[in-house]
């Protein structure tokens, strides 16, 4: 049993952390400010891994090459469309219900996920098959010690950590921060203190979405292979260590996902048959002890 | 309760069944058409069950399915590895028992699941009852005397249009009498403000964990009906996606309605089939590969009855006949 | 509640009209995932199944007749399959179904077929259940564990492989039987099993249970996924070193498995039902048909729902009849080269063929050798 935690574990556990962290981070922003499980999310990221796809093939064709400047477009290519369709998504399915029950709008984000899922799939050019996604930088290895661990992972790290620290920075520090905070709190409060709330929400779904896309890339680079529904369970787990972290919390996403990523590792080293199970076990756990979340602020009921 | 109003709805009811039932003798409505009734009528119960957790009491459920799972297996184990029964009348009493244990074990998981609700508010309760859902799956997955992933199979046909009616009708009945007497209004507290309702000396506690075991014993029963209708049972059947299915149907009825549920669980039914027979037809006249789009329209069309009918179809309004006594409401 | 009778009364026109349809044509329904999370292996064995009817309408069509494919979604649902099998046979009439591609949904189909004496072929249904539902239920397929028997033996016959790891879908039957009919061969043997791990339906990442069987360093590694899997776990392993042969079954039979799994992929072996650069009229005329029609190279789901509809209208065409019965009859005394062997189906409606071993190299499928039942 002592032999689950040796170093190349922890090593896979950061990586699939990573992963979770990259879409948890912007899952977190939207979730924090309109406070709706936002279940297309994972499309976003989706649409990001697709657009990135397009892009190198687009790039190559036209001006050839690989290296730094395509990474870089294909990042650019990648955050615009996770943007595009975050901001339209907003626009169309989620604005028009903003003073609605909260869960109407749950449904329409299912209905939006759906949406995008099967319209891919069903667009000829697209298609429902899965598709290899290109090299955009070489993969290195390194052995540190006992483990072996991949550039990409280093990358990864990099940066969820970069996107966390800038996202705490945008959030502290910026008058655009300051405004979402103040709409997070109290909507109707901000409004009085001459908040454009909408403008407020509109950013941080093209941020939220910019970040998706990126994560798509990411994924996209790590575990080659892309499909339509690829966004349905990294979504899921977004939402899962949002929660987990204490929703709205941006350090708070970042620390549960490393949590998932760790816990869902572990757990399947141990046991491989039973390991989701035994993950989701550790989650309930952690949960009941701490109901609010990891990192999240007790709020006193109001009556 | 007032038991002399109750009759109008088991009119309406009984008035649906015979309609349903000559038109299926004399052709009018073929076979296939009565298997989409009786799907229907399943995510009828587990829709109004599921509206008794979320949309009565205000408990964030998403983990649904993981109820009817333990039914199907717990009911469809009794009937084909423990009875080995065939689907003839005068089994069908082992059937119904078998229907009833189903839902007994699902009521005892709901109240385990009830407890952290005493806990866990909102979204964080629907992670824990997500989680519940999928440990569910991963348990039955490695189950090898239930088939493991190859599923429960050879369960015998006892589902046919008249179990599956009734049971829809009684689910319908029972959450309606509880949602529209002194503990509907309780279950209504905790929704509103729980707070609130525990400072008027309400035991919330107790309303929570019994909104979760009436509505996990129903969800159970509808999963034994579903296995007992397909012949068999399967992890995947009852995972995530499932449960979001029953949420759609409770949101797009309206939250609290019974009578949306009803509608919208007929209504996403009959409208993935719809679909599917009209774009087929469609792409005969046309030649083109029309059928690919069907589950784009399906998504098109939940997303615009909820821009139009925000609350979803019914809000929070009950159909007259639905209603127990109607100078209350 | 106006508006209530419209949506019914269109409801009810829409039935209808998909009822009506000419005399002329013969139907054969058709069934596979279309949709969903295991929409890819449905749009491959639809194209199999156009090409096969596509080839045969060319021909003069089947008695006399043309044939209709009336395709139908499942979406990968025990509950849809059970709706969709429905529709074929209550609604549309067809005479035969060629479906569908995973087993849990075929096992909710085929008691609707056999209840109504309609005859089925799974193209891709492993499970050995699903033939078991009745004598107008086939398949085209290998049943679970003959792959898994013959993977062990090249193993440790071929590769000389004396320790053995293997990984499978804890989800999905295929997978997990396939390891399980391997693991049990392998130590039948003599050989030992080192490592026996499952990872989660929908996985991505699969480090955690690779870095176990790494450790445990065995001579072969049994990988019994689909392509898509198998090219992600060949990638990982192959990152933490592990250098040994890979072994599979006829889900890594996709053009896929080597754009996706690049280098990662070679020495690796798996078990198949052809080999495409066999030069059987049957393999050749396939490969460069489905070429020619969908520009890509066809994989094993496209080639087995291909293969179980020209079986299907052979047995019709040997029937002479539509009816149920006669074409059952017909079915049961089959005895056809197709692409993917020359198929004859046992008592228990199973097709006896043997299997063939191919290898990544160079990413190209090259023959290896030939295993017989």
């Amino acid at each position: 049993m002592g032999s689950i935690f040796n170093a190349q574990q922890i090593v896979n556990g950061l990586q699939l952390g990573s992963i979770y962290a990259l879409i948890a981070l912007g899952y977190t922003m939207v979730y924090g400010i309109v406070r709706l499980i936002n279940f297309a999310h994972g499309d976003f990221f989706m649409v990001g891994a697709y657009a990135a796809y397009g892009a190198f093939f687009l790039f190559n064709a036209f001006l050839g090459g690989s290296g730094l400047p395509m990474a870089a477009v294909t990042l650019i290519v990648a955050m615009a469309a996770g943007s595009v369709v975050a901001a339209l998504t907003n626009r169309f399915a989620y604005k028009p219900l903003r003073n609605k029950p909260k869960l109407s709008s749950l449904i329409t984000a299912i209905g939006v996920s759906m949406l995008i899922e099967y319209l891919f799939s069903a667009l000829p050019f697209i298609g429902a098959s899965f598709r290899a996604f290109p090299v955009l930088i070489e993969q290195k290895l390194y052995k540190i010690g006992t483990a072996t661990i991949s550039n990409y992972v280093v990358i990864d790290l990099l940066v969820a950590a970069t996107l966390m620290i800038g996202l705490t920075f945008l959030v502290r520090k910026t008058a655009l921060g300051r405004a979402m905070r103040a709409v997070s709190q109290d909507k109707d409060a901000a409004k009085l203190m001459g908040i454009d709330v909408e403008r407020v929400i509109g950013w941080t779904f093209l941020i939220g979405g910019a970040f998706a896309g990126a994560a798509g890339l990411l994924a996209g680079m790590t575990y080659p292979r892309i499909f339509p529904y690829m966004g349905i369970l990294p979504g899921l787990k977004a939402f899962i260590a949002a929660v987990l972290g204490g929703i709205g919390n941006i350090p708070g996403a970042m620390l549960g996902a490393y949590i998932m990523g760790l816990a869902e590792t572990f757990a399947s080293a141990f046991n491989s048959l039973l390991g989701e199970g035994i993950a989701f076990a550790i989650l309930i756990l952690v949960l009941l002890v701490r109901p609010r979340g990891l990192l999240g602020e007790k709020s006193a009921d109001k009556i | 309760m007032n038991s002399l109003k109750t009759p109008r709805l088991l009119f309406a009811a009984a008035g649906l069944y015979v309609v349903i039932l000559v038109m299926n003798l004399t052709g009018l409505l073929n076979d296939y058409f009565l298997h989409i009734i009786n799907q229907s009528l399943i995510y009828v119960t587990l829709t109004v069950s599921l509206n008794l957790i979320n949309g009565l009491t205000g408990q964030f459920s998403l983990g649904h399915m993981g109820f009817a799972a333990v039914g199907a297996y717990v009911s469809g184990t009794i009937t084909t590895l423990l009875f080995n029964v065939k689907p003839t009348l005068v089994n069908y009493p082992i059937f119904v028992l078998a229907l009833v244990i189903g839902g007994l074990a699902a009521a005892l998981v709901g109240v385990l699941i009830g407890f952290p609700s005493l806990r866990l508010k909102g979204d964080y309760l629907a992670i824990v009852t997500l989680g519940f859902g999928e440990i569910i799956r991963t348990i039955l997955n490695n189950i090898s005397v239930v088939g493991g992933p190859r599923g429960l199979l050879g369960i015998p046909k006892f589902s046919n249009f008249h179990v599956v009616f009734v049971v829809a009708f009684v689910t319908l009945v029972v959450v309606r009498n509880l949602a529209q007497s002194s503990h509907g209004r309780a279950f209504l507290a905790i929704r509103e403000n729980e707070l609130a309702a525990e400072l008027v000396g309400l035991n919330t506690t107790r309303y929570k964990v019994m909104a979760f075991a009436i509505g996990a014993f129903f969800a159970g029963v509808a999963g034994g009906l579903l296995g007992h209708l397909l012949q068999m049972a399967h992890p995947t059947q009852f995972g995530f996606l499932g449960s979001v299915l029953v949420l759609i149907m409770l949101y797009a009825g309206g939250v609290g309605s019974l009578t949306g549920s009803v509608i919208a669980a007929f209504a996403l039914t009959f409208l993935t089939e719809t679909l599917r027979m009209v774009l087929d037809s469609l792409s005969d006249m046309t030649n083109l590969p029309l059928g690919d789009w069907r589950m784009v329209l399906y998504a098109l069309l939940l997303i615009l009855i909820m821009l139009f009918r925000t609350e979803g179809l019914m809000g929070t309004r009950e159909a007259k006949i639905v209603v127990l006594k109607e100078d209350q409401l | 509640m106006k508006r209530a009778f419209l949506i019914l009364a269109a409801t009810l026109v829409a039935f209808g009209l998909a009822g009506c349809g000419g005399q002329d044509v013969i139907k054969i329904g058709g069934v596979a995932p279309y949709t969903g999370e295991a929409a890819t292996f449905g749009v491959s064995s639809k194209q199999g199944m156009e090409l096969a009817i596509e080839e045969w309408n060319a021909a003069g069509g089947l008695l006399g007749k043309q044939i209709k494919l009336v395709f139908a979604d499942d979406k990968g649902d025990p509950a849809e399959g059970a709706t969709v099998y429905t529709k074929l046979i209550k609604q549309d009439e067809v005479v035969a179904i060629v479906g569908t591609v995973m087993s849990k949904v075929t096992l909710a189909g085929a008691p609707i077929a056999q209840n109504a004496g309609v005859p089925m072929i799974s193209p891709t249904s492993t499970n050995t259940k699903v033939t078991e539902v009745g004598d107008y239920i086939f398949r085209a397929c290998f049943i679970d564990p003959f792959q898994g028997t013959v993977g062990a033996k090249f193993a440790f016959e071929d590769l000389g492989a004396r320790t053995a790891a293997a990984i499978f879908d804890v989800g999905n039957d295929y997978t997990k039987g396939l390891s399980e009919a391997f693991a049990a061969k392998f130590t039948e043997l003599g050989g030992s099993m080192v490592a026996f791990e499952a990872h989660p339906t929908g996985a991505t990442d699969f480090k955690a249970q690779l870095t176990k069987i790494v450790q445990a360093n065995p001579d072969v590694l049994y990988v019994s996924d689909y392509y898509n899997d198998v090219a992600l776990i060949a990638k990982q392993v192959r990152e933490l070193g592990f250098t040994g042969p890979m072994v599979g079954g006829d889900g890594w039979d996709s053009p896929e498995l080597t754009a996706i799994g690049g280098d990662a992929v070679e020495n690796g072996f798996f078990t198949n039902h052809y080999s495409k650069d066999d030069t059987r009229p049957e393999v050749r005329e396939f490969v460069a048909k489905f070429n020619a029609k969908f520009g890509a190279e066809p994989d094993a789901l496209a080639t087995l729902a291909y293969d179980g509809m020209y079986l299907m209208l052979s047995a019709i065409k040997n029937a002479g009849s539509t009816d149920g019965v006669a074409i059952k009859n017909s079915m049961k005394a089959l005895r056809l080269p197709v692409v993917s062997g020359t198929v004859q189906f046992d008592e228990n409606r199973n097709p006896v063929k043997s299997a063939v071993i191919i290898e990544i190299k160079g990413g190209k499928q090259v023959y290896r050798t030939t295993v017989n039942p």
